[in-house]
C-alpha cells in the first residue's frame, strides 16, 4: 500500500503539479492570453473535432466489427481479431510516416483521392485520418465483451413476439449496448486529443490549420516558453480528467441497469 | 433435420446480411490497418534489401535499438513490480478511496504523450525545480536517458496495474487465508500464492506493457533532445531519417517495430487462446 502510493505520488502526481504550478506562475492575463488566443483556439478546434469525428467513425465501424466477431463465423477470423490491436502494439511514428506516404497526393490510395479533388495528408483530414488508426481497438474491444455477454434470449423473445430483425437490432440489441458504445466514443476521443506520434507526420502542421495542440506545447518548448507550453498542457489536462469522469459516470449509470 | 435447416434461430442474420457486414469490416480493415503495415515493408524494400540492411546496421540505428531495448529492459520490470504491489494492495485489502486510487493510476492512458514529456521537462529541467541542483551535482535527466526512462514509464505506468486488479479482485482472498492459517508470513503467501495465480494476467500486461515502452514516441521525443547516436530512440530515429527524406532508412527502421508489433500479437493471440481468462482486461 504504502510503496503503491509512493511509486504513484513521485512518477505521476507530483510532477504533474508542476504543470499546475508553471502555469499559474504567470498572471491572469498572460494565462488567458496563452491558452485562448487565434492559434491556439484553432489548433483545440482542429485536435477535438478531428479526435470527435475519428471517434465518430470508430463509432459505426467498431460495432460492425464487434458485432462480425462476437457473432460470425469467417475464414480467417483468428487473425482479424488479433489485427484489431495493431494500433496498440504498432509504435505511432510507424503508424504515422505509412499513413503519410499512402495518402500524399502521388500514395497509394492518395492518387485515387487527387482527382476527387480530396486532399487527405498534409490536411485536417489526414489527421482524422491518423485518429481513426489509433483509435478502433478502443471501440471493437470496449462492446465485444458486452455484446459476448448480451443474452440471445432477449433477443430470441423480441423476435417470438413479432419483431423483425431490424426492430429488434434497434429496440433491443443497441440500446443494451449504449453504455459500452459511449464509453468506447469517450475513450477513443480521449487518446485522439492526446495523440501525436501518428498525427505530426500526415498532418502538414500549418498554423491555423493544420496543427493539433500537443505540436503547439512542443513549438512553446522550443522557443523555451515554458509558462506558455503549461498553460496549454493545463487546457489538455482540464480536458481529460473531463473526459476521464465522463467515462466513469458512463460506467455508473450502465450499472443501474445490471 | 430438414425442419431445423429450413428455420433459422431467430438471433441469426440473413446470409446476404452477413456477407455485407463481414465485406464493409473486411474492407475498412484492410484499408485502415493492412494497408498502412504492407506500406512500410515495400517502402522499406524499395531500393531492395541491401539498402534497407543497410540502413538497420548503421552505428546510429544500432544505437537505436540499444537505447530502446535499455528503456523496455528498466520500465517494463519497473511497472511490473509497480503492478503487482498495487493490484495486490486494490485487490486483496478494503480501504476507503479505492475506485479513486484506481482512477489515479489509470491517470496517464487519459494524459497527452507530450504532456507527460513536458512533467519531467519542468521538474528535472534546467528551468525546473531541481534544474540548478542537478546542474551543480553534474547530473543530467532531461536529454538523457533517465528522462527517456522516466518518461516511458510514465506512458506505461498503468498497462500491468489494469490487467491484474480485476483477475486479483476475481480470484478473492480465500487462497491466501488458507496460506496465513497455516502459518505463512505474508511475503511467502505473496510469493507462493497470489503471485502464481496471476502469471498468465501478468505476462499479458507485460507483453502491452513492452510494445508501448519500445514505440513511445511523444513523450519520448520532448525529453530526448534528439542527440543521435546518444538519446535517439527506435521511434525517434524513424523521424529524424524521414525528416531528412531518408525514406528507405526511415521504414527500415520502422519495419522492425513493425515486426515487435506483430510479434506481440501474435504472442497477446496464442496467450490469450492457451488462457481464456486473460482476454479483454485491460481495454485501455
Amino acid at each position: 500500500m504504502g510503496v503503491t502510493l509512493t511509486i504513484l505520488s513521485l512518477i505521476v502526481l507530483i510532477p504533474l503539479t508542476a504543470v499546475a504550478l508553471k502555469a499559474a506562475h504567470q498572471s491572469p492575463e498572460a494565462f488567458w492570453a496563452a491558452a485562448f488566443n487565434d492559434r491556439s483556439l484553432a489548433a483545440y478546434r482542429l485536435t477535438f473535432g478531428a479526435a470527435f469525428v475519428a471517434a465518430a467513425v470508430n463509432g459505426v465501424f467498431g460495432v460492425l466489427t464487434a458485432w462480425a466477431l462476437v457473432r460470425y463465423e469467417f475464414p480467417g477470423k483468428t487473425i482479424v481479431n488479433a489485427l484489431v490491436d495493431l494500433p496498440f502494439a504498432l509504435p505511432t511514428a510507424v503508424a504515422g510516416i505509412a499513413l503519410a506516404t499512402l495518402y500524399a497526393p502521388k500514395g497509394w490510395v492518395g492518387q485515387f483521392l487527387t482527382p476527387l479533388g480530396i486532399k487527405a495528408a498534409y490536411n485536417p483530414i489526414g489527421v482524422v485520418i491518423a485518429l481513426t488508426f489509433i483509435g478502433l481497438p478502443f471501440v471493437v474491444r470496449t462492446i465485444e465483451p458486452v455484446l459476448r455477454d448480451a443474452a440471445e434470449d432477449v433477443e430470441e423473445a423480441a423476435a417470438s413476439l413479432g419483431a423483425d430483425r431490424l426492430q429488434t437490432i434497434a429496440r433491443v440489441v443497441l440500446p443494451a449496448l449504449a453504455p459500452a458504445w459511449l464509453t468506447g466514443f469517450a475513450m477513443a476521443f480521449a487518446r485522439g486529443v492526446g495523440e501525436y506520434g501518428s498525427v505530426i507526420f500526415i498532418a502538414g502542421n500549418m498554423p491555423y490549420k493544420s496543427e493539433i495542440a500537443p505540436l503547439l506545447i512542443i513549438i512553446q518548448l522550443e522557443q523555451f516558453e515554458y509558462e506558455r507550453a503549461a498553460t496549454i498542457a493545463v487546457v489538455m489536462l482540464a480536458v481529460s480528467f473531463t473526459m476521464l469522469l465522463v467515462i466513469n459516470a458512463i460506467q455508473v449509470w450502465s450499472r443501474r441497469f445490471d | 433435420m430438414s425442419v431445423a435447416r429450413s428455420h433459422r434461430r431467430a438471433t441469426d442474420d440473413p446470409a446476404w446480411t452477413k456477407a455485407v457486414i463481414i465485406g464493409v469490416v473486411m474492407l475498412f480493415l484492410a484499408l485502415v490497418l493492412v494497408l498502412p503495415l504492407v506500406a512500410v515493408f515495400v517502402e522499406a524494400l524499395r531500393k531492395g534489401a541491401g539498402a534497407a540492411l543497410a540502413a538497420i546496421t548503421n552505428p546510429d540505428a544500432l544505437a537505436a535499438v540499444k537505447l530502446t531495448l535499455l528503456t523496455a529492459v528498466i520500465a517494463v520490470p519497473f511497472n511490473a513490480v509497480f503492478g503487482l504491489c498495487a493490484a495486490w494492495a486494490i485487490a486483496k485489502h478494503d480501504f476507503p478511496g479505492k475506485a479513486f486510487l484506481i482512477t489515479l493510476i489509470d491517470l496517464p492512458f487519459s494524459v497527452s504523450p507530450v504532456v507527460a514529456g513536458l512533467i519531467y521537462v519542468l521538474v528535472f529541467g534546467l528551468q525546473g525545480w531541481f534544474g540548478e541542483w542537478l546542474l551543480d551535482h553534474d547530473l543530467k535527466i532531461i536529454f538523457a536517458v533517465p528522462g527517456i526512462v522516466l518518461a516511458t514509464i510514465f506512458v506505461t505506468f498503468p498497462f500491468v496495474a489494469r490487467e491484474l486488479i480485476p483477475l486479483m479482485q476475481e480470484q478473492g482472498t480465500s487462497e491466501e487465508e488458507a496460506a496465513v492459517s497455516m502459518g505463512a508470513g505474508g511475503l511467502t503467501t505473496f510469493w507462493r500464492v497470489t503471485a502464481p495465480n496471476v502469471r498468465w494476467g501478468l505476462l499479458y500486461g507485460v507483453l502491452l506493457c513492452n510494445a508501448r515502452a519500445m514505440g513511445e514516441f511523444g513523450a519520448v521525443s520532448v525529453v530526448s533532445g534528439h542527440i543521435r547516436g546518444l538519446t535517439n530512440t527506435m521511434p525517434l530515429h524513424v523521424e529524424i531519417l524521414y525528416n531528412e527524406y531518408d525514406f528507405v532508412g526511415a521504414f527500415a527502421v520502422a519495419a522492425l517495430l513493425c515486426l515487435l508489433a506483430v510479434v506481440t500479437l501474435v504472442l497477446k493471440t496464442a496467450l490469450e487462446v492457451a488462457q481464456p481468462g486473460v482476454r479483454g482486461r485491460g481495454g485501455h
